[in-house]
């Protein structure tokens, strides 16, 4: 392909939070008539940079050159008049509108200030008709899926700034695909590539990595808000491809491999059965025995937290069910979970786990007076007690049961949140993610804490960004891709961080 | 979502069963208030047809007797439609009966000034809550709350009495009578037939209305589509305003005048027919016209309480309150058939 000028190109762009540089020098150049990718994990500044080109954040360095001519955004609304469009995971539309009016309001066809609907709607069915798209633009948009009101807002994007004969040079698709099933991807990727065709640029943003692979013709890899390169698509396989956006080679991971797992695992505790949920992750089965350790590997957003969640009830599933020792459970709700004997120490531990305002005695009682229901309090002797073992066996720092949680460290708060679940004296442990964000010397005694309950009978589903973390404590590992549980290793010897690696990449346990 | 499984554009991928659908028809809360009064009116027909019930003139009293609470629910439709809320419609009614009573009363000005003075302070009140609501992201239920005090303490300070109007050409024109044929209309009843057409087509054909709709539907959406939101709130306010000014001085030609304590809680009766008329409380779905029928219905029950002689007037609360509860049901049923 011979290359052509880039219509956007950007050029060693800043940014800057309070405490954290979330890109520090991106290049990224945009060509017309391609669909380019943006990939890396979750806070590689993937976001970031959408943010700043569509000027949703002001740029602290830098500089962004659209068709020739430096610019610089100060609100979405300029970057959509220079004819940047933009169309988010959720639909930004008015359910209650028609389709035609979603696309042309704020800019509908008007004589004498009364609005034109015969004109608007006739615009509106052409263009959509143009697109090669099948909507009745009369009927209001709730009255279509999620999917087709994503194509809707695609349509509004690349329609706004046509009446000034600019029209839209850029289309930047942010997850576009999160929610959608595999017939809808497709229609949305059809209506890609005809935009492709006229000669948009398109920036796409997703998790799936075979969709970047279906639609993609290159790609900007970028990690720690560093670009790490710029790749053809065609020319960079799918594990390397995974290698640069964790940035570790292969080999190197091997090394921290190291077991030291307990034998005994007894019967089966919770079984799963084509358990599902559409948008969240693909039915799938999953079987955990007594004291056994299951951990889950894949990269950000391939479905960890999803499966954990329908385990907990915390989402309530569309397809299977779940037995817990023999038993079916309907889990509807969390309650039902707990019940069971299920505990989930979810990973946003600051805004779904702790109240940082009250104490840490009060924390940790939370569940186990929720379990009792509110009628029965828990006496305050025995409430002390359970309290004082808890803190000296998981070693909370400060000691303190009256200290409020929100002055603790990480490490400590992750503590507390364990200790909360693990006075309910649950069967199956939940931890999504219980090592983020805290001191090597915290994380070491939280895994560690998780072979000892394991030891003792306790069945723990662990979850957690690190494979070497992953493949150290698990007898099984499920690895996820796409939002599809792809395989089940039996951990072993013959396990390593590059099998599972290959795994994730290729989709298929061999 | 379970719609989300389905393919994109196949066209019955929309709703399914008859009843579904009509269920899903927006139109369908204002169907059902009209049906609701025509049943009323009918059953009215029935039970007090020699008492003169079905005098075309009773039907038009309704719009004579109530043109007032027509004019501020009309207000209140664009508020409520726009996902707020206006608690000081009442308020803002009391001041302006006040607020002319005095003029014309005490200070001997000409009605005809008086009404654009009105007019004005009205809408400019609805202005400054609008700006308030929009600039200090406040919420409408606490801002048009202190609008509420402020107008009525505002009607105190004029005069702890009520003034009466003995002004010639306000009873003149209170008098005024339009002939039908079959009977007439007083030029309140007229006013706000004019303002009901007005806000039909400002509503549905000019893009400010929309914007109103827009912004219902979901205000952060309609900000991200690069409406001006903003605006477009403060505008609403300023029309609620206005049209509780007018209100007003309907009311004051109706009652001929001014008191602090007129129009107590009217902002409640406003809403009511808001809600009755099948507008969504979220916002963002309804029609003015269902404003219309709610209105209507409420009148007609006054009207069959009169009717009926033996009834206390409170029937009319109990009677409201029901009906309200049952609309806010449906209102609940279609949009938990939305969500689902």
């Amino acid at each position: 392909m011979a290359e052509p000028l880039p219509v956007l190109e950007m050029t060693g762009i800043v940014k800057e939070f309070p405490g954290v540089r979330a890109l520090s020098g991106v290049d990224f150049r945009l060509f017309p008539g391609e669909i380019h990718a943006l990939m890396g994990e979750n806070g590689a500044g993937k976001s970031t940079l959408i943010k700043v080109l569509t000027g949703v954040y002001s740029l602290d360095g830098g500089t962004i050159t659209l068709d020739g001519k430096s610019v610089r955004f100060g609100s979405p609304l300029q970057a959509q008049q220079a004819g940047i469009s933009t169309v988010y995971q959720e639909v930004n539309l008015c359910p209650n509108l028609s389709v035609a009016e979603n696309i042309f309001i704020g800019r509908e066809p008007t004589r004498f200030g009364r609005i034109q609907w015969k004109r608007l709607r006739k615009e509106a069915a052409e263009l959509v008709d143009r697109l090669g798209l099948d909507i009745d633009v009369t009927a209001p948009l709730s009255s279509y899926p999620l999917a087709v009101q994503q194509l809707v807002a695609i349509v509004r994007s690349v329609s706004t700034g046509a009446g000034e004969g600019q029209g839209t040079k850029v289309l930047v698709l942010d997850e576009p695909t999160s929610s959608l099933d595999r017939d809808e991807v497709l229609e949305l990727f059809r209506l890609m590539r005809r935009l492709k065709d006229e000669g948009v640029a398109i920036l796409f943003v997703s998790h799936f990595l075979d969709q970047i692979y279906e639609i993609c013709d290159r790609m900007t890899v970028l990690r720690n808000g560093t670009l790490v390169g710029e790749h053809m698509v065609s020319e960079l396989d799918q594990v390397g491809l995974i290698q640069l956006m964790i940035g570790k080679a292969l080999d190197q991971l091997e090394e921290l491999h190291e077991h030291q797992l307990h034998a005994d695992v007894g019967e089966t505790l919770l079984k799963a059965d084509g358990l599902g949920r559409t948008g969240g992750i693909a039915p799938f089965d999953l079987e955990i025995k007594k004291g056994e350790v299951v951990g889950l590997a894949g990269l950000l957003g391939s479905g960890r937290t999803e499966l954990a969640r329908l385990l907990f009830g915390a989402d309530q599933p569309d397809s299977g069910k779940v037995s817990i020792g023999g038993k079916q459970v309907s889990m509807s709700a969390p309650n039902d979970a707990i019940g069971a004997g299920v505990a989930f120490c979810s990973e946003n531990r600051k805004t779904e786990g702790l109240v940082p305002d009250l104490t840490v005695r009060e924390n940790i009682i939370l569940a186990l007076q929720a379990a009792r229901g509110w009628t029965r309090p828990i006496p305050s002797a025995q409430r002390d007690e359970l309290v004082g073992k808890y803190i000296k066996a998981l070693d909370i720092r400060p000691a303190n049961p009256e200290a409020r949680v929100g002055q603790l460290s990480g490490g400590n708060q992750q503590k507390v949140l364990l200790a909360r679940w693990l006075i309910t004296q649950p069967k199956l442990l939940i931890l999504d993610e219980p090592t983020r964000g805290i001191d090597i010397g915290a994380k070491a005694e939280i895994q560690k804490l998780v072979v000892s309950l394991s030891e003792d009978g306790m069945s723990v589903l662990y979850i957690a960004a690190e494979l070497e973390e992953v493949l150290r404590l698990s007898h099984t590992i499920g690895v996820l891709r796409d939002r599809k549980l792809v395989a089940r290793l039996t951990n072993g010897p013959e396990i390593t961080s590059s099998k599972i690696l290959e795994t994730i990449a290729s989709g298929e346990h061999q | 979502m379970s719609a989300t499984t389905q393919t994109p554009t196949a066209p019955d991928s929309r709703t399914t069963s008859k009843a579904a659908q009509l269920l899903g028809d927006r139109r369908l809360p204002v169907l059902v208030t009209a049906t609701l009064f025509l049943a009323m009116y009918i059953a009215g027909l029935s039970r007090y047809q020699n008492y003169g019930f079905g005098e075309p003139q009773v039907f038009l009293n309704l719009f004579i007797d109530n043109g007032y609470l027509l004019v501020a629910a009309v207000g209140a439709t664009f508020v409520i439609m726009s996902g707020g809320i206006d608690l000081s419609v009442g308020s803002v009614i009391g001041f302006t009966t006040m607020f002319t009573a005095w003029l014309v009363e005490r200070q001997g000005l000409p009605i005809l000034v008086v009404i654009p003075m009105a007019l004005a302070v009205g809408a400019l009140g609805g202005f400054l809550m609008g700006y308030v609501i929009h600039n200090f992201e406040i919420q409408p239920f606490i801002v048009t709350l202190a609008g509420l005090f402020l107008f009525r303490g505002l009607c105190l300070v004029i005069s702890k009495e009520s003034i009466a109007i003995g002004d010639a050409s306000v009873s003149s024109m209170a008098q005024a009578q339009a002939s039908l044929g079959v009977g007439f209309l007083s030029v309140g009843a007229i006013v706000a037939l004019v303002v009901l057409a007005v806000a039909f087509y400002v509503l549905h054909y000019t893009p400010f209305g929309r914007r109103v709709y827009a912004i219902g539907g979901n205000e952060q959406s309609a900000l991200l589509m690069g409406l001006p939101q903003g605006g477009t709130k403060i505008a609403v306010y300023t029309v609620s305003g206005f049209c509780s000014a007018l209100a007003g001085l309907l009311f004051t030609l109706y009652i001929q005048s001014g008191d602090p304590l007129h129009a107590t809680g009217m902002e409640l009766d406003a809403i009511a027919a808001v809600v009755i008329g099948g507008t969504l409380l979220t916002g963002g779905s309804g029609y003015v016209l269902g404003t219309l029928f709610g209105v209507l219905v409420l009148g007609l029950i006054k009207s069959i309480i009169q009717f009926e002689g033996t009834l206390s007037s409170w029937w009319t609360k109990i009677a409201t309150g029901v009906l309200l509860c049952a609309f806010i049901l449906i209102q609940r049923a279609m949009t938990a058939r939305k969500k689902a």
